[in-house]
């Protein structure tokens, strides 16, 4: 079964390096072989020149686990204590309510007015985007924990702040950590959509791409996006191994 | 201290639940008087939904009734309390522990350290007969190893009485049956005071040194049959089907006079 999983982009492979051969695809768009080159060129020479494609990538990747960090060390206990305390759930929740379907980008100008132009304000807006889905799976996770666990744990002589963090804390664990692979889903394709705005030192996987389109150079932008793809699955592999690991008992 | 020497005492105990969508009271227990003598096994029987486990759940605080008491050693119970062990139907089993570590919650959260507690868990497995599975999550055991593991979770805590919500009524026939004789086997061993609930008469025969018939809802008790037949029992004895048919002549009595 496994071989099977290659077939479609491998086909897909295919046909796009046939099409862009018999030039049915025009001259904008880049062949997989321009693309492999442009991923070269990118690394070697940088875009713009001397700004390598290693630096673009740890400056992503600072700004992306700068802000997914701070969103992860709010939304959990938040989310603990929201689906812990129900006083503490109706006090909170009409606030959270109201601001999650604001998309974070359109903060962006009020974060470059608060923070100025730089890390500062990507890992606000990043925050934001990682928060709501981690509070969200959190509160669920808590509510979701069987009565008889907590009433098991009672009758074991356990009190309240115990049975929050050896009961509610664990058995939430499960709907926390998909909480957390969204929420990084959320805050890398904020990241993108921040830095095609702007970035004060030259480096960012998202202001590479909106160089390349000023550059017409397609190769590299379609270069960048796959950079992009291939970072964003592999930090959500990262998730999984770690859940692997916590959730042994599952 | 002790009301005429019972360990557990349930004085004219009433609870309802007021229904959500209705508003209406639904009254479960009607004046529940019992006494549990410290070392007896004492089962409590009755139709299904007649408001057993709710009165198991009073005895181990996790209810408050509405009018009545609960005295545990002449004490007014007023909550849970590791003195007074439950164990659930439905197991809950903590899934992120290992069996050993299920057992040995109660100790941890009571301050023991972890090597301590982790040496007294494999005692009480050794006690339920589970030794070797220690290390094994509850998804990896069956119904019965999981019903054991929690039996020793709470042994750990060292109640000085055992509330049980039918315990074994998940489990498959044979596996029932042997645990049945399980339990009989641990309560001769260790002498603990044991309050059984179950809706099977046959189990609470082969149980039961003391029988207690509850009527439909509103629960109330409708009679006390003392069973001093010799452990371990055997269910093809004339006089365990004698009883067996009295108390269900009974109770089907009690249910249609009720109805």
């Amino acid at each position: 079964m496994k071989k099977w999983k290659l077939a479609s982009p491998l086909a897909a492979l295919a046909v796009w390096q046939a099409l862009a051969v018999t030039g049915a695809l025009g001259r904008a768009t880049p062949s997989p072989w321009d693309v492999l080159k442009g991923l070269y060129d990118l690394a070697a020479t940088g875009l713009p020149r001397g700004y390598h494609l290693q630096g673009h990538v740890a400056y992503s990747l600072l700004r992306v686990f700068t802000g997914f960090g701070i969103a992860l060390v709010i939304a959990v206990p938040l989310g603990i204590l929201m689906g812990w305390s129900r006083w503490f759930e109706a006090a909170v929740d009409p606030l959270v309510e109201v601001v999650r379907p604001v998309p974070p980008l359109a903060w962006l100008p009020l974060a470059l007015v608060w923070f100025g132009l730089g890390l500062g304000s990507a890992a606000f807006i990043i925050a934001l985007g990682a928060f709501f889905p981690i509070v969200l799976n959190t509160v669920l996770g808590v509510k979701g924990v069987d009565p008889r666990l907590v009433e098991a744990a009672r009758t074991l002589g356990a009190r309240e702040g115990t049975i929050l963090r050896r009961v509610l804390v664990p058995g939430s664990t499960p709907s926390i950590i998909t909480g957390v692979r969204i929420g990084m889903g959320i805050a890398w394709m904020t990241l993108v959509a921040a830095e095609l705005i702007g970035v004060k030192n030259g480096y960012g996987l998202g202001y590479m791409i909106m160089t390349a389109r000023d550059l017409a150079r397609f190769d590299l932008l379609v270069a960048g996006i796959l950079v992009i793809g291939v970072i964003g699955f592999l930090a959500d592999r990262l998730i999984r191994i770690v859940e692997k690991r916590l959730l042994r008992w599952r | 201290m002790r009301a005429g020497g019972s360990l557990l005492s349930l004085r004219g105990l009433r609870k309802s639940f007021s229904e959500q969508k209705s508003g209406r009271e639904l009254e479960v227990l009607d004046g529940i008087d019992l006494d549990v003598t410290e070392g007896a096994l004492t089962c409590i029987v009755g139709p299904s939904g007649c408001g057993k486990t709710t009165l198991l759940r009073l005895i181990a605080g996790l209810l408050a009734p509405t009018s009545g008491e609960v005295l545990f050693e002449g004490v007014p119970v007023e909550g849970p309390g590791p003195e007074r062990g439950m164990v659930f139907q439905e197991y809950a089993l903590f899934p992120w522990r290992t069996a050993a570590r299920n057992v040995s919650f109660g100790l941890e959260i009571a301050g023991v350290s972890r090597r301590e507690a982790r040496g007294r868990a494999d005692g009480y497995l050794r006690v339920v007969g589970m030794t070797g599975h220690d290390d094994l999550y509850p998804r990896e055991l069956s119904g019965g190893m999981k019903q054991r593991v929690a039996i020793a979770r709470t042994l750990a805590v060292e109640p000085a009485v055992l509330l049980m919500d039918e315990p074994f009524a998940s489990l498959d026939a044979q596996t029932r049956n042997a645990m049945q004789a399980f339990l009989v086997e641990l309560w001769e061993k260790t002498g603990k005071t044991v309050v059984f609930v179950t809706h099977s008469v046959d189990e609470a025969v082969y149980l039961g040194g003391e029988i207690v018939g509850l009527s439909g809802r509103p629960a109330r008790v409708v009679r006390t049959f003392a069973n001093a037949q010799p452990y371990p029992r055997n269910r093809t004895d004339g006089e365990f089907i004698r009883l067996r048919s009295e108390i269900l002549a009974y109770l089907a009595g009690e249910t249609a006079g009720a109805g």
